[in-house]
């Protein structure tokens, strides 16, 4: 059946490379998270503003999203803002496009948090004498990141894979252009992306269990 | 005024892409649904003990990029000489792809059917098919349907992800013209258009099902 015969040896020796990418892969992922949490909490506050440009920028950004697949959003980062004359490297093209889609899922994530919190306590806030913004910040946010917490941490994983279409742009140091880049010399295909699955399951997985402990020690009450 | 050089066959052209990818959609969510329904009950039936190879096997494809999974899937079928297409590659990974999403929204959806209800079912006399058929299946449905259509939606967008393959589906189509033209902006917003098109409404559909049929509401 396998007229092949299999080469893990050389898969394993570019297996520090393959591991340094994999540290590029994280910078990536949790970059592109903080910037999402941060874009999410502005769109949050846009929604809840009653301001319709805002409200409606808001809806915009969670929408496009959504609704266009990730790569595309890459693509728009990196060839589209060309037409602007704004040439982004892949790092930062793929950054801004794993943010921007971190940023649509995580604020619709808060959406559903928040209809977890009654109104009540942020009237209940104000009464006590707490500006609008002090009533969010300290009544509001740290509520509704809790139960929004586990879901973002799915989004973690996710944006640690949607690294992974940075290749198509010409990324070439983390994990899946390192291994696209050893794969283009060899043409071990099979064994280096093999290996390199191994190492996102691994990923993925500490990244889920590192959560699951971190939720644990934060939200007991 | 704005001027473009795009003409009505590169129009023709970008819209074979998006046949393409909802070709590609179609035949992976059918095939990801069948197995997913089937790996679902056989999860359920098997308890989690039994059926933990399975869902470790399901939980592989939930964690390793859908890029990587094409790749690999591609080398294995040439490894393996079964000189399939790309098309058939990347349905077969897609497929499996969807049905190990799909397993947890049947297996979610067969959970949510309290016990006494299928207890009661079968002290009425119903074999466990009839109980299936009759009592599970539209209980779970109802309680699946909204999450199932966003699995389509996420197939659909994730398929852009088969032009590494080589398949001309809808972003790669862009992505030719883009090339041609130097219009990259322009065309990329068609393309997006066109995916927001197709995504928009049918995701507010599942949102419409999930605040209607969602129980005690």
């Amino acid at each position: 059946m396998f007229n092949y015969t299999f080469h893990w040896n050389q898969a394993l020796k570019a297996l520090p490379q393959m591991l340094d990418g994999s540290l590029v892969t994280l910078q990536i992922a949790l970059l592109s998270m903080i910037i999402g949490l941060a874009c999410a909490i502005a769109l949050t506050l846009f929604r809840l503003s009653g301001n319709r440009i805002l409200g409606g920028f808001a809806t915009a950004w969670v929408e496009i999203a959504r609704n266009t697949p990730a790569l595309f959003q890459i693509y728009m980062t990196h060839f589209g803002l060309g037409n602007f004359g704004i040439h982004l490297t892949p790092f930062t093209a793929l950054l801004v496009g794993i943010a921007f889609n971190n940023a649509g899922y995580l604020t619709e994530n808060f959406r559903g948090a928040l209809k977890a919190i009654p109104d009540t306590q942020t009237r209940a806030g104000r009464s006590l004498g707490m500006t609008s913004m002090q009533a969010f910040r300290l009544i509001v946010l740290p509520q509704m990141l809790r139960v929004a917490f586990l879901p973002a941490t799915n989004q973690m994983v996710w944006a640690v894979l949607m690294t992974s279409l940075g290749v198509t742009v010409g990324m070439n140091t983390d994990l899946a252009g390192v291994t696209q880049e050893l794969n283009a010399r060899s043409f071990r295909t099979f064994e280096f992306f093999a290996l390199a699955a191994v190492i996102y399951y691994v990923v993925a997985k500490v990244l889920t269990l590192a959560a699951r402990a971190l939720a644990w020690r934060m939200f007991r009450y | 005024m704005f001027s473009t050089a795009l003409t009505w066959s590169d129009l023709a052209f970008l819209a074979q892409g998006a046949a393409m990818t909802l070709a590609v959609t179609a035949v992976s969510v059918t095939a990801g649904t069948v197995l997913g329904i089937l790996f679902g009950m056989i999860r359920v039936e098997l308890g989690p003990y039994w059926s933990a190879p399975l869902t470790f096997a399901l939980d592989v494809f939930r964690s390793v990029p859908l890029l990587i999974q094409l790749v690999l899937g591609n080398a294995l079928q040439s490894i393996m000489r079964l000189g399939w297409p790309p098309f058939t590659t990347s349905c077969v990974v897609l497929s499996l792809y969807t049905a190990a999403y799909c397993t947890e929204i049947v297996r979610g959806g067969i959970s949510s059917v309290p016990p006494t209800t299928r207890r009661a079912a079968r002290s009425l006399g119903m074999t466990w098919w009839q109980d299936m058929r009759y009592i599970v299946a539209p209980l779970a449905t109802r309680v699946s349907l909204p999450s199932w259509i966003g699995l389509t939606l996420g197939v659909m967008k994730d398929s852009a992800l088969v032009l590494w393959l080589g398949l001309i589906e809808l972003l790669r189509a862009s992505q030719i013209l883009v090339t041609r033209l130097q219009e990259p902006l322009f065309i990329l917003m068609i393309c997006g258009t066109v995916y927001f098109i197709i995504s928009f409404p049918i995701a507010r559909i599942g949102g419409y099902l999930e605040k209607r049929w969602s129980p005690n509401d």
